[in-house]
């Protein structure tokens, strides 16, 4: 008596090869439905902003025409930020992470503090623009300055950076821990030498969606007082600045049709911005792509 | 007095067993729980220097634990708790003043798993001496030469040193892995299965390997293979449930062993 009848597995080869098909199927037009969509946007961002796109529009401040208007100090000022948040949200985040996964004791209140570091990262961030209200720019007072805005949308995109550090972290292999503590080399040693390098792509990952997060949020930056319109450019972390969404909310929310234009190009600088950091981290997480 | 007197004669015993070289690692009474898992129960053990000593016994019933307690990495998991003592060189490992990290520069340790960092073969090897401070890129060049050769692979990687180790088939980067622990210039080297995840032929290097080895250093082998333990080894350790059942030469374990149970393990009755 044989368990598997060849005929049975043939009838049924069919149906097995049909499902498999279909699913398939449903899967490409997922991926086709999302290409579709941004391809759309990207192009009536596109067709829109072109004509206002040029060497003006990135040289040129604020301004209530709209064929003179220019991003100069959006641009700037998002640079700017980008100047704090990043260092700022990388050291604290790798950092928090480092311990949480390495030194912290498995226990209860640690635990507790894991569950609560992923769930802030759902936290909206008028919230914590209140809560950089609060302590940077009043407590602490820094005022409406870069170094008020970058701490706050720090804080922002941590719980993130905390989350996707804490999960490269944990997928080095214990196998390189154990070959480097059994020779002789300290925690430090081992963390710097051999889990950090072999973490950083996955780190960057995290650290670069947390990062276009920030550079594209504006309702924490509407909550400090953020202004629109600017005519210079700071000089210095403890100037007052605006950045590129808030420009680009503004210029958008204009009654002149012009307006329109003038804002898909902004949308476009930003859109370059973004492709510029993304590469930068391909680049280096190419550096550090190892296999074990 | 009679504690005194008794632990002379129970040491002059050993010494007819087990011969008059020197002793590396002398375990008295250890004691080691997981938790509430008692995994080493009163380990006595004299293991003696420039020789194999195999670590033999059913999964499961405490090799590695030990081998991994006398370099202290079991103490990386965060239940364990341990009694008794270790002296290494005469010198109780569980003492206070004692770094963990200044024993692991004395005794190196290969894994059952080849583990090479994904860095280049050269990186790998000057891991250790690197940590251990060493920056001059000639003595680098040299100790990583000398230890690929005391390997037995610097011949079949010389010429790609710069490549990743993991470009290397996993018998050669077992050997890497030695050599990366000759690097340290260790006294002991403890291997945890080291051939168990190899093909035979590759299996074969190493335990020749280890012959070459253990001129210079002393071994401490945990094996399931029973004829490995009896090729390549001068004493061997039969653990049974986190008990020592027997210690002996090899050669009185596999043809005149004293407890029924090793002989029941080694004729395969059991394991
Ligand atoms: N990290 C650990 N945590 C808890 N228990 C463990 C751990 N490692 C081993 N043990 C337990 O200790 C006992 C001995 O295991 P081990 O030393 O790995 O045996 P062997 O190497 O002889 O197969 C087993 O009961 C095992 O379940
Ligand atoms: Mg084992």
């Amino acid at each position: 008596m044989k368990y598997i009848e060849q005929e049975i597995v043939l009838k049924k080869m069919n149906v097995r090869n049909l499902i498999n098909s279909l699913f398939k199927g449903i899967f490409l037009m997922a991926v086709v439905i999302t290409l579709l969509a941004l391809l759309i946007l990207l192009y009536r961002i596109g067709s829109q902003g072109y004509t206002h796109l040029s060497m003006d529009f990135l040289t040129n401040f604020a301004s209530r025409f709209p064929a003179q208007a220019g991003i100069k100090a959006a641009l700037v000022g998002s640079l700017w930020l980008m100047a704090i948040v990043a260092p700022t949200s990388l050291i604290l985040g790798v950092g928090s992470a480092i311990y949480l996964e390495e030194y912290a004791k498995k226990n209860k209140i640690t635990d507790f503090i894991r569950v609560n570091i992923s769930n802030l990262a759902g936290v909206p961030s008028i919230v914590f623009g209140l809560l950089g209200l609060t302590i940077f720019v009043r407590a602490l007072s820094l005022g409406t300055s870069i170094l008020a805005a970058g701490f706050t949308m720090s804080l922002l995109i941590l719980p993130v950076i905390i989350v996707a550090s804490q999960e490269a972290i944990r997928s080095v292999p214990g196998e390189l821990r154990d070959a480097s503590y059994g020779m002789g080399a300290t925690k430090w040693q081992t963390i710097l030498k051999i889990i950090l390098p072999a973490a950083i792509p996955g780190i960057l990952t995290g650290a670069i969606l947390a990062l276009s997060r920030a550079i594209g949020e504006t309702a924490p930056l509407i909550v400090i007082g953020v202004p629109i319109i600017i005519q210079f450019l700071p000089s210095g972390v403890m100037d007052t600045f605006t950045a590129l969404p808030m420009q680009i909310y503004d210029w958008s929310s204009r009654p002149q049709q012009e307006f329109q234009a003038v804002a898909a190009a902004g949308i476009i600088v930003l859109m370059a911005v973004l492709l510029f950091m993304n590469s930068i981290a391909v680049l280096i997480r190419n550096k550090y792509h190892k296999r074990y | 007095m009679t504690m005194n007197s008794s632990a002379i004669t129970s040491d002059t015993v050993m010494e007819k067993e087990l011969g008059n070289s020197k002793s590396v690692y002398k375990t008295n009474q250890l004691n080691l729980w997981y938790g509430s898992n008692h995994a080493l129960k009163n380990i006595d053990l004299d293991i003696r220097e420039n020789e194999v000593t195999a670590i033999i016994g059913p999964s499961g019933c405490g090799k590695s634990t030990y081998i991994k307690t006398l370099n202290r990495m079991v103490e990386l998991v965060p239940s364990v708790k341990t009694s008794g003592e270790i002296l290494y060189r005469g010198r109780n490992i569980f003492e206070k003043s004692y770094g963990v990290e200044e024993l692991r520069t004395r005794v190196g340790m290969v894994f059952q798993k080849p583990n090479p960092f994904p860095k280049s073969i050269y990186d790998n090897v000057a891991y250790g001496p690197r940590i251990h401070g060493i920056k001059n890129k000639k003595i680098l060049d040299e100790i990583v030469e000398k230890s690929l050769r005391g390997a037995a692979i610097w011949d079949e990687v010389k010429d790609r040193l710069n490549e990743n180790a993991y470009s290397v088939s996993g018998g050669q980067q077992q050997r890497i892995c030695i050599a990366r622990a000759l690097a340290i210039e260790p006294d002991v080297i403890l291997m945890d299965e080291p051939t168990s995840a190899l093909d035979p032929i590759s299996t074969l290097k190493i335990e020749e390997l280890v012959q070459e080895l253990k001129k210079d250093y002393s071994i401490i082998i945990v094996t399931h293979n029973m004829q490995q333990a009896a090729r390549i080894s001068d004493k061997t350790a039969f653990f049974l449930n986190g008990e020592v059942v027997e210690y002996d030469k090899t050669d009185t374990i596999f043809s005149n062993p004293s407890d029924k149970r090793t002989e029941d393990y080694i004729s395969g009755r059991f394991g």
